[in-house]
């Protein structure tokens, strides 16, 4: 694997050692080492079944919820150890936000969907939090849209309207992290460029890691990319770069084939 | 119902295809024809005895005279403390079992087998449990007590699968969405899975409620069967069940009184699932596609 050196000067929001994920007995990604640059937008990519969306997990822990789930090695959240005994998963979850391929808000009243979280995390305040609610809704571009129902079913929203709810729900906790699966795969053309958009915009504001499938998007928006393969069926991190040099000029052959579309 | 029909006209029709839409329309007609019947019996048999008298007073000559007020007041009684047990109970059983356990092996496996059994077991064996436990063994005697907490034993099974599967079909994303925002398993169960899960749980409470009402062999043996008014819980009493089988089966020119009865029953099930849909509709979560 290559690794490029002068990605980042500031600390790095992640970085992972020897990171291994299992099923099981089964490897869904074997030794990963990835610096992922605070405040820029990362991007995974790589086929289907390499570990992209597994390894996004570990990232929030989500893989302690999945049954039979094991991660080996180191990550480290702003040096932070994130499998260290001082570290709350709750508190690591409200700073790393995370959006899925599917929009999934729940199904209650948009303000109800921005409220539970801020409840949750002890945000009594009422003013406070019709404050934070406004604000994420305008930061994804919302607001003018459901300011006056807001008291509607999230669910009545469009897939687009229901996915930028869904970053507004993530965006109320103040993150200084959001992981995307995906965020654009399940939502029709019109509605994944505003996201996408959107997403853009979080750059120095925001670190992201983002997976996807579409190359041209992480050319697009992607500062690194980092790209996946299956070697002997494990995941395993092949290239990590700047995004222009791993479409451009990839050190390995695999990523070379790949981006071109002569493979995966 | 949404997309093609088969019965469209858009389809051709062989001779098997009329044979095939006289035979299903034969087996609905059968089908809405047996309760229309039923129906139309128990109203014209009941409707003549049944008035406000006989909701209020007591029973005379073994329920051939008067009305049925202690009857209607054991049977609620005993319907309370079912449900004041059942509920709490399945519920907490439904939530373990498909929020915590294992089905695959170990206890997960084995209290959905017993209870897959428990469901099929017959009421009658549920009232010999019921007395001998109870009655004898708790020293409570026939009493409403003993008979409502037999028939929540009864209730139980079916309430907790209901209640269990309604959580089940509950989106695996919630639950993701909920953990990526840092929710609490409280406030996940009860913001999200419980709220959303609401339909299904009505529905089992609804069968539940709708087994209990209908039981009379299990509760002989537990609430006993005079018809005086009940003054506290461990006092027997009679449920409307019972007293129907009691005037169509033992008491000579009880028929009309067993009738009326029975429509009190019918109308008591009726009043339950209807709230029973209402609450669903106003406290549940909307579902609604994407």
């Amino acid at each position: 694997m290559t690794t490029v050196g002068d990605l980042a000067q500031a600390p790095p929001a992640f970085s992972t050692e020897g990171l291994s994920c299992y099923y099981g007995e089964k490897p869904a990604f074997l030794d990963v080492d990835l610096e992922v640059a605070t405040g820029e937008i990362t991007a995974l990519i790589g086929p289907s079944g390499c570990g992209k969306t597994s390894f996004l997990n570990t990232l929030n822990r989500l893989t302690d919820l999945i049954a039979g789930c094991r991660v080996e090695g180191r990550i480290r959240l702003f040096g932070r150890d994130l499998h260290g005994l001082d570290v709350n998963p709750v508190e690591l979850r409200r700073q790393v936000g995370m959006i899925f391929q599917r929009p999934s808000p729940f199904p209650l009243s948009i303000r109800r969907n921005l409220e539970l979280p801020l409840r949750e995390h002890g945000v009594k305040d009422r003013q406070e939090r019709e404050s934070r609610l406004e604000q994420a809704l305008r930061e994804v571009g919302l607001w003018r849209e459901v300011k006056d129902r807001l008291s509607a079913p999230a669910l009545d929203l469009s897939g687009g309207q229901q996915q930028r709810l869904c970053i507004a729900r993530a965006l109320v906790l103040r993150p200084e992290v959001i992981l995307f699966d995906e965020p654009c795969s399940a939502l029709d053309p019109l509605s994944s460029g505003v996201v996408e958009d959107l997403i853009a915009s979080f750059r120095g504001r925001y670190t992201v890691v983002i997976v996807t499938h579409n190359l041209a998007q992480a050319r697009r928006i992607a500062d690194t990319t980092a790209f996946f393969w299956m070697v002997d069926g494990v995941g395993r991190l092949i290239e990590h770069a700047k995004t222009e040099i791993l479409f451009q000029n990839p050190r390995n052959p695999l990523t070379r084939s790949y981006v071109d579309g002569a493979r995966g | 119902m949404n997309g093609a029909n088969l019965y469209a006209s858009g389809f051709g029709r062989t001779r098997g295809d009329v044979l095939l839409s006289g035979a299903v329309y034969a087996a609905v007609a059968a089908v809405v024809g047996l309760s229309g019947w039923l129906l139309y019996d128990l109203l014209s048999h009941g409707l003549g005895p049944l008035s406000m008298t006989f909701l209020t007073a007591e029973v005379e000559a073994s329920g051939r005279a008067g009305g049925i007020a202690p009857i209607l007041l054991s049977t609620l009684l005993i319907l309370t403390v079912c449900l004041l047990s059942a509920v709490p109970l399945g519920l907490a059983s439904a939530i373990w079992l498909s929020e915590y356990a294992d089905l695959s092996r170990g206890l997960g496996r084995a209290v959905h087998h017993s209870l897959d059994v428990l469901a099929g077991v017959p009421s009658i064996v549920f009232g010999l449990f019921g007395n001998a436990f109870f009655c004898v063994y708790l020293g409570l005697g026939f009493s409403i007590l003993s008979g409502g907490l037999t028939l929540a034993c009864m209730v139980l099974p079916i309430f907790i699968r209901e209640a269990e599967e309604g959580l089940r079909a509950v989106p695996q994303s919630y639950r993701l969405s909920a953990a990526a925002l840092g929710f609490s398993q409280t406030r996940t169960l009860f913001s999200i899975l419980l709220p959303a899960a609401l339909p299904g749980i009505l529905v089992g409470l609804v069968l539940g409620v709708g087994r209990a009402l209908a039981e009379t062999a299990a509760l002989i043996f537990t609430s006993g069967y005079v018809t005086r008014t009940p003054e506290s819980l461990l006092d027997s009493g009679r449920s409307l069940s019972i007293h129907i089988y009691d005037l169509s089966m033992n008491v000579p020119g009880g028929e009309a009184n067993a009738y009326a009865s029975a429509l009190v029953l019918v109308a008591l099930l009726v009043v339950i699932n209807t709230t029973a849909s209402w609450a669903s509709a106003r406290f549940g979560l909307v579902r609604r596609a994407i």
